[in-house]
């Protein structure tokens, strides 16, 4: 009988997480938006001295485990798993990085739920007593996620007003089984939720489902509700999902209005720097999350926040074979108390 | 969740999505690609004055328009005239240029042969293909009807 | 006036080719081939050859005249050598500007290194 779970997708731990320190690296343009003052490192470019963006992304999670173990003054030996994913094909990025830190590796791909995904598997692995120490990085790059999945830089296509624009950064976060929070209280882990959308460029509607069915159901079954938390910030729905998630939830009965942010549309100031419909990319969540939020929590300002990151989970391939694409979200509560 | 009507869904979604300016999206289309046909007409002039023939003509001016949108899209400029210009920039030959040179640039990093050369005709493949597989139907067609 | 005429149809076609991809599904790939087969088959019937006659490069430029260059190609052919020429006529015709976007694309990917967007 599995004793820390609550109703159908939430578990609760008995020894909550701390997270005990992070680290952002983020792109030029990210360091040039409303959150710039909550990076660690602005890039002046985004190649950052290699010779590929591929090789970039991957240093960008290196070198943020790195500097988040610094602030952790902890070294890559101490440290039991690291749990890291990224956007590109095969996950390279999050492979190279673990080659060369030398940390036991879990590769995930959640799309742009990859940060929650990783600090709930991260969480779970410390307060199953399987670790003491765990790392949880995710990147993301516009140059390789333009290469990957629309057009060569190059090229002189339009980008409709509810494209986004993916982030080029990486967050790190450092989990220990001892330490003065901010903790990871519960986990409530997604599944899939498709509503049907074929469009590549309306990602934030394809998510916007599965994001309002992994937060209704994290109330259901944990018995909170809206006034519990100080915020709920989702990944990347950006404005046009964020609103259909609202009105989603509101159908159920979930007013969550006054506590609710996107990643998406925090990271960047959508007009002047001209990004539509909002920021996206694993790498989103993961600076605002390990950038803003974390100091806001250690800061007291917020008490306890729901972070819910959200991917979209097609191929260019599947999409050109008539498939819609599929959405997922992972919750996890973060409280300054245990 | 799991009992969304999608295509109920698809209906909210559209009337949710910001439109883009239809206007100034035309405008900007009609401008451009008005002014890259007035270049061509240039270059095409220049050359009948020289004493091409029309045919010459015709093929000289499609290879300087071809090399102006190749080194426009080299330098990093035809992108951010593809963004304002749309249709205008992408619908003239200079467009199928940079719609060649575009990935041809691209995938450098992944080398010579497997990455320039095999890419360059990601995007403006289907012009050719579609192109010339007309033209052999048409071919085949008027033969057929001239009998 | 030759100018004036070029401009106007030239950007008539870039508009319709705007409008398309504004209000439709179809992305720049599909609107590419639907013009260029516009113009094998308006030339075929006929129609192409006044439309070129008028505008000049305004009717060439834009891509259903290459379409217009691959159908006249074929067709004069065709006439020429039969069968051999629906097979010779498009690519001969055009084969200045395709020849030219591979070289030049080419020499582009050599000196130039792709600039990520702003």
């Amino acid at each position: 009988m599995a004793q820390k779970r609550l109703g159908k997708q939430t578990i609760v731990f008995q020894n909550p997480p701390s997270i005990i320190a992070t680290a952002t690296i983020v792109g030029p343009k990210e360091g040039d938006g409303p959150l710039k003052d909550y990076f660690d490192l602005i890039l002046d470019d985004d190649l950052w001295g290699e010779s590929s963006w591929e090789k970039t992304e991957a240093k960008l999670q290196q070198e943020a485990v790195k500097l988040a173990l610094t602030n952790a003054k902890k070294v890559t030996t101490d440290v039991d798993y690291l749990f890291a994913g990224d956007l590109l094909n095969q996950i390279i990025s999050s492979s190279y990085a673990a080659r060369e830190l030398k940390i036991p590796f879990f590769g995930l791909y959640g799309a742009c739920s990859t940060k929650t995904e990783s600090l709930s598997l991260g969480a779970m692995a410390i307060d199953g007593g399987f670790a003491d120490i765990v790392v949880c990085v995710t990147s993301s790059h516009f140059s390789t996620a333009e290469r990957q999945y629309r057009f060569p830089l190059e090229h002189g296509n339009q980008r409709p007003l509810t494209a986004q624009w993916t982030v080029t950064g990486a967050g790190a976060s450092v989990l220990s089984s001892s330490g003065n929070g901010p903790y990871i209280t519960h986990v409530t882990t997604g599944r899939i939720i498709d509503p049907g959308i074929v469009n590549a460029n309306n990602m934030g509607p394809a998510m916007a489902p599965a994001a309002a069915d992994t937060i209704i159901r994290h109330f259901k079954d944990t018995g909170f509700k809206p006034e519990d938390y100080d915020l709920i910030i989702t990944g990347d729905l950006a404005t046009v999902g964020k609103e259909i998630a609202q009105e989603l939830m509101a159908k159920e009965g979930y007013d969550i209005s006054n506590i609710f942010m996107d990643c998406g549309i925090e990271i960047f100031d959508a007009e002047r720097q001209d990004t539509h419909a909002g920021g996206s990319g694993c790498g989103c969540s993961a600076v605002v999350f390990a950038g803003y939020l974390y100091k806001a929590l250690k800061a007291g300002k917020y008490k306890r926040i729901m972070l819910v990151s959200t991917g979209a989970l097609l191929s260019p391939t599947i999409v050109q074979q008539g498939e819609s694409i599929p959405g997922i979200a992972h919750a996890v509560t973060i409280s300054t108390e245990k | 969740m799991d009992n969304i009507n999608q295509k109920d869904y698809y209906e909210y979604v559209k009337k949710k999505m910001p439109k883009p300016n239809y206007v100034k999206n035309c405008i900007w289309a009609f401008v451009v690609g008005g002014l890259i046909s007035v270049i061509g007409q240039i270059i095409s002039n220049y050359f009948e004055k020289l004493g091409l023939d029309k045919k010459a003509t015709s093929a000289a001016t499609a290879i300087v328009l071809v090399f102006l949108g190749a080194f426009l899209t080299g330098l990093g400029v035809y992108d951010k005239l593809g963004k304002r210009a749309g249709a205008g920039s992408i619908v003239p030959i200079t467009g199928f240029a940079n719609a060649i040179v575009s990935p041809a640039m691209e995938f450098k990093r992944e080398g010579f042969v497997l990455g320039v050369a095999s890419k360059m005709f990601v995007i403006a493949g289907p012009v050719l293909v579609y192109g010339y597989g007309s033209s052999i139907l048409v071919g085949i067609i008027y033969l057929l009807l001239k009998r | 006036m030759e100018f004036l005429k070029a401009f106007i149809v030239g950007g008539i076609i870039c508009v319709i080719g705007q409008i398309i991809m504004d209000t439709t599904k179809l992305t720049p790939a599909h609107v590419l081939v639907l013009f260029v087969t516009t113009g094998v088959l308006l030339t075929a019937i006929g129609i192409y050859e006044p439309i070129v006659n008028f505008a000049g490069a305004g009717a060439t430029v834009p891509l259903p005249g290459f379409g217009y260059a691959l159908g006249k190609g074929v067709i004069e052919a065709v006439q020429k050598d039969g069968i051999i020429g629906a097979f010779t006529g498009g690519i001969t015709a055009t084969a200045g500007g395709v020849a030219a976007a591979i070289f030049f694309g080419y020499i582009m990917a050599l000196i130039f290194d792709p600039k990520t967007k702003q």
